[in-house]
């Protein structure tokens, strides 16, 4: 009982986390149903994997911009002109795919600094230099294609988007035997991973998720997981693509958790002004942050080149506003300094599995806007609604129920009336001559 | 001349846990200026906002009468109906309207809900002039400087044919020119029969203008000294200003003094957005291993100006002076560079400079110095949960894990994460600024045991304290600032209330 009222409280007390992978198993469970089990074959999982790649990996970028209290809205036009770019070195200047890919990522790293240049050093508003740079690097698309698509690329880089790894029972088996041994190898990876992480916070005494949340929590992803695995390797087996996404999703949860550079993107959302007291170089940081936001707008721009065979004028178009709503969707906060890379995939899977699903419904691209559009307005709203009842705290439903999740931070005795305390002219301390 | 045009009797408001004001009595009279004095959180702008309607009738004991009728202000709009106006200490004016606008804001000059803007323009100008500003009605309030923009708040009171006029330290953010003006302006209406509040800590102001003072200290009043009784004396003030017994403890220090650690010299700071106004005059000043020193000054005298431009730059522009470290001049011109030489300064304000609020404890200690928690290129998280833990026990902060989301923490507990933090990054100077604002009493004696202990640990200290009886209790040697200057230095054993407060509101020479 007292188990079940803790797991309870602590459902309550981060309805958002739990909220937001709820939401996309009832959206895949809908959709299962409404297609008649089309959703979940193994070749449309495939599809949705590699459909959805390059909104993912710009999703990343975008997060961490998110979390810093920034926003991009030239992602989009960036993965054109790279595709662009990538299309004259490739398909106009012969250029082999190993010389070819390193240099579109150089392109990718200098326009984010162009941009990064004019947001930390200059000081105009990420929402301005990445408007402009929303329609320059569109217009730069345009010109580096003269309004013509290139194609073919050379295979290498097309098995970019849509290669497999290799079958290596060679043909023999039903199954893709190294997707399975990758897809367990993995699934065992995380679940190791999850245990010892527990085993720290127990040991130093850090409030730990209740069993029950954490076992279910746990064998639930698990499960997927291998589902996934299963699915994938019953078609084609693993894509490279997914490979380079989970290689992507690994080194920046790691880097946002552990690195300074991480830490330091969480501290300048949360609270700018302190991070500059603590030293913290915000300049130097918001100008990294942006430079990385190009070379990963340009690996989805590689990627989706590849995925096309064709290097188009239009390429790229809306990416940025995707990208945008699987952050919000997966949790940031629209004011900075919250946020995870873990939550903008499921972000961007929930936007992912509505796409697709609504597709294979043959709903038109104008009741998929209306619907994505919903659901963005829905996630932030959920969330400002849940900030506001709680007070940023922990929830009323679990006060309503006289559950709590921790044991509250307890204050000292407040002082006696009769003793005259500094601050009585401002009971909410404001300096008068802040200075800036 | 004689005749009580405000009567405030019995006056008694409570913040939680805190009694603001308690059975205060203020009498003004017809056509005079009445000057507030008192200590920083004396209770001064507390009064005033009682009076003015800002807390409404229902939230505080006691009766006002305004030309001998009682005053039930639900909000300031019935205030200012009764021609009560008070101007804050921070402008309230929009800076991208016109002049006029600013005047007629939400009075606009309209008929049948279009703006009259002929009329508005040329009323404007009549008030300007009442005021002494020629000033074009139509220019944009940014661009005129902020003395100028005092005479345009002076003249949108008098568009609300104001009888009492409140000003809430109305020359702190003035150069002295301004400053002469506006007082010049305050005699003038006095003139035209306008009686004035004036909240001031700037005694030569108050001996200029003022008919009458009300010293409040510690939410009561003290006496009304009046000009025609000849009571009106610098010392007067200050006795009554300061005259409190030293009613917190400290913690016993056996101060073991050593080097000088830090030296700055002729340190001056000009304002971030008025170049012309000098917010440090040459300032210099020092402080040796194992001690720790005050800075006591009045709102206004550049106290955290001076101690934030010196910390990394972060406060005002055109610094010039010099820094010394164990006599060798170094340079703190960015944050890094502070911290690297091993400077620390915890901020009077810790929701917005000092702590990431939404961000948990074990985070916020580390914040200022995660690189001495990497290892192998990555941030070793099970050291600094060690480390916050180490903080959690000695420095006693109350939370049920490191994990702690520092919002949700207590006023005290969420300072000693900001002493945590800086005590992390393992500096040889830590300045504290306010380090017991807004923090209970129970929780200051800890925060006093801290500093002492740093001290004895050979850190130099440097505390900035708008608490005299605090600085008495825990300083080794007290600094005085008075508007910008440094105005005297009190080794402790000479040191009084008194004294102090005689150097804070000391003018320059």
């Amino acid at each position: 009982m007292s188990a079940l009222r803790e797991s309870l409280g602590f459902l309550t007390s981060r309805l958002r986390q739990v909220g937001i992978f709820v939401a996309l198993i009832l959206i895949v469970l809908l959709f299962q149903v409404l297609t008649d089990g089309i959703l979940l074959q193994p070749q449309n999982v495939t599809n949705l994997v590699v459909q959805n790649s390059y909104i993912l990996i710009l999703a990343i970028g975008m997060v961490m911009v998110i979390i810093a209290g920034h926003i991009d809205l030239s992602v989009g036009s960036i993965a054109g002109f790279i595709g662009a770019v990538a299309g004259v070195m490739m398909v106009h200047w012969g250029w082999a795919w190993w010389l070819a890919i390193p240099a579109c990522l150089l392109v990718g790293a200098l326009v984010g600094a162009w941009q990064g240049y004019w947001i930390a050093y200059v000081g105009i508003p990420a929402f301005i230099v990445t408007l402009a740079g929303m329609l320059i690097f569109r217009g730069l698309t345009l010109i580096t294609l003269k309004n013509q698509q290139i194609t073919p690329f050379p295979s290498e880089l097309r098995a970019l988007g849509g290669g497999f790894l290799p079958d290596i029972s060679g043909g023999t088996s039903v199954l893709e035997w190294l997707t399975v041994i990758l897809g367990v190898g993995a699934t065992l990876a995380l679940v190791i991973q999850a245990l010892k992480e527990r085993r720290i916070r127990k040991k130093f005494d850090l409030e730990n998720e209740p069993m029950a949340w954490f076992a279910t929590k746990t064998t639930f992803i698990a499960l997927l997981m291998l589902t996934i695995t299963f699915l994938l390797a019953s078609y084609r087996g693993t894509p490279i693509v997914l490979i380079v996404l989970a290689v992507l999703v690994i080194v920046y949860t790691a880097l946002m958790n552990n690195s300074v550079f991480g830490r330091h993107i969480y501290a300048i959302g949360g609270n700018l002004h302190a991070a500059e007291l603590s030293g913290v170089k915000t300049k130097a940081v918001t100008f990294r942050l942006f430079v990385n936001m190009g070379v990963l707008a340009a690996l989805a721009g590689l990627v989706f080149t590849a995925r096309l065979n064709s290097a188009q004028p239009a390429g790229g178009t809306g990416f940025e506003l995707d990208s945008i709503a699987a952050a919000f969707i997966g949790g940031a906060a629209v004011q900075g300094g919250i946020g995870t890379v873990a939550g903008a995939m499921i972000g961007g899977l929930i936007m992912g599995v509505l796409n697709n699903g609504m597709s294979i419904l043959g709903l038109g691209t104008d009741y998929q806007q209306l619907i994505k559009g919903l659901v963005l307005l829905l996630a932030v709203g959920f969330d400002i609604f849940n900030k506001n009842r709680t007070g940023g705290g922990g929830s009323t439903i679990g006060k309503r129920f006289k559950l709590r999740s921790s044991p509250p931070a307890t204050g000292e005795p407040k002082a006696p009336a009769t003793v005259p305390v500094q601050s009585q002219d401002r009971p909410v301390p404001v300096t008068a001559a802040k200075p800036e | 001349m004689n005749t009580p045009i405000l009567q405030m009797r019995g006056i008694t408001k409570t913040f939680p846990g805190v009694k603001a004001l308690q059975d205060v009595t203020l009498d003004v009279n017809r056509g005079e200026v009445h000057a507030i004095c008192g200590e920083n959180g004396a209770g001064k702008s507390t009064l005033m906002k009682v009076l003015s309607g800002v807390y409404p009738h229902s939230s505080f004991e006691g009766d006002i009468l305004f030309e001998n009728e009682p005053c039930n202000f639900s909000s300031i709009n019935d205030s200012e109906k009764r021609g009560i106006v008070i101007i804050h200490q921070e402008l309230a004016l929009s800076p991208y309207l016109s002049i006029a606008e600013n005047i007629y804001l939400g009075n606009e000059q309209a008929k049948n809900g279009w703006v009259d803007w002929r009329k508005t323009n040329l009323e404007a100008a009549k008030l300007l002039a009442r005021v002494g500003l020629s000033e074009n009605p139509i220019t944009p309030v940014q661009h005129i400087s902020v003395g100028k923009q005092q005479l345009v708040e002076i003249a949108k009171a008098l568009s609300k044919e104001v009888k009492l006029l409140i000003l809430d330290e109305p020359t702190a953010a003035l150069n002295d020119e301004d400053s002469g003006h506006l007082l010049d302006l305050i005699l003038h209406l006095k003139g035209q029969g306008i009686t004035s509040i004036i909240i001031s800590h700037k005694l030569n102001e108050i001996r200029k203008v003022a008919d009458a003072v009300t010293i409040i200290r510690d939410g009561k009043t003290i006496e009304t000294l009046r000009l025609d009784e000849g009571q009106i004396t610098q010392e007067r003030i200050i006795r009554g200003m300061v005259g409190r017994d030293l009613e917190s403890l400290y913690p016993d220090r056996n101060p073991r003094i050593g080097e000088e650690v830090l030296r700055i010299e002729d340190w001056s700071v000009r304002h971030p957005q008025d170049h012309t106004r000098m917010v440090v005059h040459n300032a210099s000043l020092n402080v040796r291993k194992g001690e720790v020193v005050g800075l006591a000054g009045l709102m206004g005298a550049g106290r955290t100006e001076l101690a934030m431009s010196v910390f990394g730059r972060t406060y005002g522009t055109a610094m010039s002076g010099t820094v010394y470290k164990y006599g060798k001049e170094i340079n703190t011109s960015t944050v890094s560079q502070a911290i690297g030489h091993g400077i620390a300064y915890a901020t009077e304000d810790r929701k917005h400079y000092g702590l990431n609020l939404i961000e948990d404890i074990q985070r916020n200690i580390s914040m200022a110095a995660l690189r001495k928690l990497v290892k192998g290129g990555w941030v070793d998280k099970n050291r600094e949960t060690v480390v916050a833990n180490g903080y959690r026990m000695s420095m006693n902060i109350k939370a049920p894990s490191v994990a702690a989301i520092t919002g949700k923490l207590s006023g005290g507990n969420q300072q000693k994460v900001v002493l945590s933090k800086w005590m992390f990054s393992d500096p040889d100077v830590l300045i504290l600024d306010e380090p017991t604002r807004g923090i209970d009493v129970g929780a200051k004696f800890e925060i006093y045991t801290i500093i002492a202990k740093l001290a004895a640990e050979g850190k130099a200290v440097i505390v900035i304290s708008s608490e005299l009886p605090e600085l008495l209790g825990i300083c080794d040697r007290i600094y005085t600032l008075s508007a910008g200057h440094v105005t005297g230095e009190v080794p402790i054993a000479e040191a009084s209330q008194e004294k102090l407060m005689h150097y804070m509101t000391k003018e320059k020479e």
